[in-house]
């Protein structure tokens, strides 16, 4: 691979990457992305599409099976000690120990990464203000709320002062309190410089956070571009009527079948991609009236990156996803032995 | 210091600390033993009066035991904490430090180890009050606390590789009666000599725990013996030194890290 020197720093370049597991199973099959230094690459896609096995392999802790990839500079497989310096990352799941405190968790991380006891101190409680764990800080972490231990595992990735930084689905299960709070302070990172590789399965915070996404299903880079630009792509809003009478779901189904094809709605509602866009929205309501068809709401969507998804794959990203939600993505996806 | 001698005591502290703030996991090191004991030396106090039997006090003889059982529950305790770092991804979060393959078991173990001489220290004030008597005096009490945290730094390695071949806490906690019935198939309740069952006396003679209680046994029966104390200081290092070269191996397997 030709290395970008830009990319060097904090950047990545990923060419041709593979990773099967036992069994015959191809988690990611032959990826070619590149992530700018300072920018936060949103990494899109359901359970089971690749998105941690691609991170495990970024990261160092599992080997590709081929292909090429450089973080910060370094090739993960000549220079894997080299990239655990450059890097933070925060996997799947708060990898916490629930009987040590917060503080104490600082302090293990800072040895680890060869601080010494003074900057240690400093450093963990800098970070632990941070990430609005102060008064948290000397309890232990066993009786903290996935917010806070989603918050504390952010600081901990941070404490070598990383370059580059991994979250993958840094904001699974949390409310949306705590989601938003996470969302603020990648958005500082990455102002601070801090190059962001982030997996999500929710559309929406792709959407706020990412500069750039990578869709990716059953292992291959689906699309790519901003969301701006990967909405663009589709073009075309959907209208979606929700009928008074449930009843009557297939009758406004075939109504709205004359105006567009079938798009993603809610469980009780029906939707339709509008090729001509809002223009028909006029004929819609009247030919709806023509039948009679009462309507409890009518709304117009913009494109979404779910549309994108739809587009691409032919399936809606909600409800895509190929292995239960508590299982991780592919056979040793988690933990890297095979 | 140096960068991993401050890695691997970052991590023995917090190996340590893991245990020490579980009471399910210290109370079986602490009292399962001594329950047995007290148990043991109510009920088979009359052996004592067997032709042979090498003293008066049957707590004196069964206190090796606890040292043994201790190791065992350490081995449990040792591999399934590991087995819930590997499940909960914490493993993950070590491996992405700096921090070399093998410091990343030798701090886990140098805390068991100490865990080990603490242990040991416990038994030995306990069974001094429970009327057990150290013929070897103040230098027993220091080869005891060696001897012991050797068997249970060795012990402690065998949960580790448990562990990290399973992955799995209920796995490695499985494997407890299993290794649990070599105490029982030992010379723990009655002097090898005195062993009339033909069989029994043979699966103990080649049971290597037996050199182990043995050892631990002689200094407070005998004082200084020392054929016993270098069968069991050979079974203990063997044991750790085995057991060592399967952790390396397992790593290897568990941690594909480049």
């Amino acid at each position: 691979m030709n290395s970008d020197p830009k990319m060097a720093d904090n950047g990545i370049e990923v060419e041709g990457l593979i990773r099967d597991f036992k069994g015959g199973v191809r988690a990611v099959d032959g990826i070619d992305l590149r992530v700018a230094p300072g920018e936060i690459y949103g990494f899109l896609g359901p359970n089971g599409a690749g998105k941690s096995t691609t991170v495990l392999v970024l990261t160092t802790l599992l080997p590709p099976t081929a292909g090429t990839a450089r973080v910060a500079g370094f090739d993960v497989v000549r220079h894997g000690p080299e990239v655990r310096r450059a890097i933070g990352a925060s996997l799947q799941e708060s990898a916490l120990d629930p009987f040590l405190t917060g503080r104490e968790h600082m302090r293990l991380q800072s040895a680890l990464h060869g601080l010494g006891k003074a900057e240690s101190e400093t450093r963990g409680d800098e970070l632990l203000a941070r990430v609005g764990l102060t008064e948290a800080a000397d309890r232990k972490v066993g009786g903290y709320s996935g917010g806070m231990k989603r918050r504390l595992d952010l600081g901990l990735a941070l404490v070598h002062r990383p370059a580059l930084l991994f979250l993958d689905e840094p904001t699974t299960g949390l409310d949306i309190q705590s989601r938003t709070a996470l969302w603020e302070e990648v958005r500082r990172l990455a102002d601070d410089g801090v190059t962001v590789f982030l997996t999500t399965q929710y559309l929406e915070e792709a959407d706020v956070l990412a500069d750039r996404l990578g869709i990716i299903d059953r292992g291959k880079i689906v699309a790519e571009g901003t969301p701006a630009e990967l909405k663009a792509t589709i073009g075309r809003p959907s209208v979606e009527a929700i009928p008074q009478n449930p009843g009557e779901r297939e009758r406004l189904a075939a109504v709205l079948a004359r105006f567009g094809e079938e798009a993603a709605a809610s469980s009780n509602g029906v939707a339709a991609r509008l090729p001509e866009g809002v223009g028909d929205l006029a004929e819609i309501v009247r030919a709806l009236d023509g039948e009679g068809i009462a309507i409890a709401d009518l709304r117009v969507h913009a494109p979404t990156l779910d549309d994108v998804f739809l587009a691409k794959t032919g399936r809606s990203l909600e409800g895509a996803s190929e292995v239960p939600e508590d299982s991780d993505e592919q056979p040793g996806a988690e933990s890297p032995a095979p | 210091m140096n960068a991993h001698v401050t890695q691997i005591r970052a991590l023995a502290r917090r190996s340590m600390l893991k245990t020490l703030r579980q009471p399910f996991q210290m109370f079986p090191i602490i009292f399962f033993p001594l329950i047995l004991l007290a148990v043991n030396a109510s009920g088979l106090r009359a052996a004592t009066r067997l032709p042979g039997f090498p003293t008066h006090s049957y707590v004196s003889f069964a206190i090796a035991v606890a040292f043994i059982q201790g190791a065992m529950f350490s081995l449990i305790n040792t591999g399934t904490n590991l087995a819930e770092d590997i499940e909960s991804g914490f493993f993950n979060r070590l491996a992405l430090t700096p921090l070399r393959r093998v410091s990343l078991i030798a701090g886990l173990l140098v805390g068991v180890a100490a865990l080990g001489a603490l242990q040991s220290g416990v038994y030995i004030i306990l069974g001094l009050i429970a009327g057990a008597h150290l013929h070897a005096g103040l230098g027993g009490v220091f080869v005891i606390i060696v001897l012991g945290a050797l068997t249970t730094l060795g012990f402690g390695a065998m949960g580790c590789v448990a562990a990290l071949r399973t992955g799995s806490g209920e796995a490695v906690q499985g494997l407890f009666p299993l290794f649990f019935v070599f105490i029982f198939l030992s010379s723990s309740n009655l002097p090898r000599n005195l062993l009339r069952t033909g069989w029994f006396h043979t699966v103990a003679t080649w049971n290597p725990i037996s050199y182990l209680i043995e050892a631990f046994r002689s200094l407070y029966i005998f004082g200084w013996d020392g054929a016993a104390l270098e069968r069991g200081f050979a079974v203990a290092i063997g044991v750790t030194l085995i057991a060592l070269l399967a952790v390396v191996g397992a790593l290897r397997t568990r941690l594909q890290r480049t």
